[in-house]
């Protein structure tokens, strides 16, 4: 019923993997395998039995947006709920990495957490990006979202034996800059992670990819490796990112990297325009271009899960 | 942003600046526009007057801001068709940039005007 497709390991590195249309994305092992959408949840569940838990990972609603790549945002992002809402099992919590809304306008963060908590969940965990801090700096953003604790934002916790780490990658932005998380955050993560054995498994969630997608359009993250320096001890390291609209994933040794689709329009493929930005496709098309993911550690097993799927 | 979507967003930028700078000759207020259009200031380098008012209009569908970088001006999040404006008075060079694509940079010089 599923087709199970083995990437040469050197081969993968060399090219990013691209999830086209129509197919959802998983990875068990560090293997990462494709299967058409149609063939309904049979794999995951083999794949993550027992599965111990899961969460949704919900990422650039851009609420606001009024562009022509998409003229009804707040439906599209409500179709994305409704999406984490069939989740079977439910999942234990959501993830938004970023971009809540598209300009900053009143109003726009508020909806997104009204709507988000009437899923409910135990918990819903957010992280900026940068269309939510540009116009002031985070301060909306943080009345809107109060983290507490430490730094200015970013975040950690522990949920059945995995540690979570948020990081806030857009703060830093500077005049020919690109996304970064600067000394005090990467002095942060050193010190959060040091004393976790190699053995437990992390996942990090940052808005801007965590790696080099794309450094001319600033789809890359300036000090990222430092970061990525601290956690190669770990034997299992998955990598949830957002920014660019579209499923990418690259493997480099114990860590997985993911970026995921957003809810609101998709962006050009890293070169494929001459600027990124909203993409237009016909209408028919959009819904297979948005969507949400959900990610299922399964007790025992080296990789999470990670699952794809559209909002069609 | 191709050198033809830069080149058209000079010639634009140059052109409106003509025209404005023809009305400030009949006695109007002397004013200048940078158009924000595919991730790129229209016109990355500009050359006006002290006096003159610099009005950015952004065309993206993405926002943008127009950002000093040495703090001397901060436009609020320009969203699609929104526009802000600012008066140079001091002789100088200007550097700024969108915080939100801070790849994007542009520069104002501004001249004294004997």
């Amino acid at each position: 019923m599923s087709e199970r497709v083995d990437v040469d390991r050197r081969g993968f590195l060399q090219c990013m993997a691209w999830a086209g249309t129509g197919l959802l994305w998983s990875v068990a092992g560090g293997v990462p395998a494709s299967r058409p959408i149609g063939a309904g949840r049979a794999e995951a569940a083999d794949a993550s039995a027992p599965a111990s838990f899961s969460f949704a990972q919900i990422s650039d609603t851009h609420i606001g947006f009024k562009g022509e790549a998409n003229r009804d945002v707040l439906a599209t992002f409500q179709a994305a709920i409704a999406r984490v809402r069939a989740l079977d099992p439910k999942p234990a919590f959501l993830i938004h990495t970023g971009d809540l809304s598209h300009a900053q306008k009143p109003g726009a963060f508020d909806i997104v957490r009204q709507s988000l908590e009437s899923v409910g969940l135990e918990r819903v965990f957010y992280i900026p990006g940068e269309h939510d801090v540009y116009a002031d700096g985070g301060v909306a953003y943080f009345e809107h979202f109060p983290t507490g604790g430490s730094g200015r934002g970013w975040q950690s916790f522990d949920y059945r034996g995995v540690h979570f780490v948020g990081l806030i990658n857009v703060l830093g932005y500077k005049a020919g800059g690109l996304g970064s998380l600067g000394a005090e955050q990467l002095e942060w993560l050193e010190r959060d992670v040091a004393g976790l054995a190699a053995s437990t498994p992390i996942v990090v969630f940052a808005h801007v990819p965590l790696w080099a997608v794309y450094p001319q359009w600033g789809w890359v993250t300036d000090d990222a490796a430092q970061a990525l320096g601290y956690l190669r001890r770990f034997g299992s390291v998955t990598v949830l990112n957002g920014h660019i609209h579209q499923i990418l994933q690259k493997v480099e040794g114990n860590v997985t990297f993911h970026t995921a689709r957003s809810t609101a329009f998709p962006q050009p493929a890293p070169g494929a325009a001459p600027a990124p930005g909203p993409v237009k496709v016909p209408v028919e098309a959009l819904r297979g271009l948005l969507g949400i993911r959900e990610v299922t550690y399964a007790r025992g097993r080296d990789s999470l899960a990670v699952v794809d799927a559209s909002l069609v | 942003m191709s050198p033809s979507r830069s080149m058209i967003g000079a010639i634009v930028a140059t052109v409106t600046l003509l025209l404005v700078s023809g009305g400030a000759a009949r006695g109007q207020d002397q004013g200048a526009r940078v158009e924000i259009k595919a991730h790129g200031f229209g016109t990355p380098e500009l050359t006006v007057p002290a006096g003159t008012t610099v009005t950015w209009i952004n065309h993206d569908d993405d926002p943008h801001t127009v950002t000093s970088t040495a703090n001397d001006f901060r436009s609020p999040g320009l969203d699609t068709d929104e526009s802000y404006a600012y008066t140079f008075t001091r002789p100088g060079t200007y550097e700024y940039y969108c915080t939100l694509h801070p790849l994007m940079t542009g520069k104002v010089i501004v001249r004294s005007r004997s």
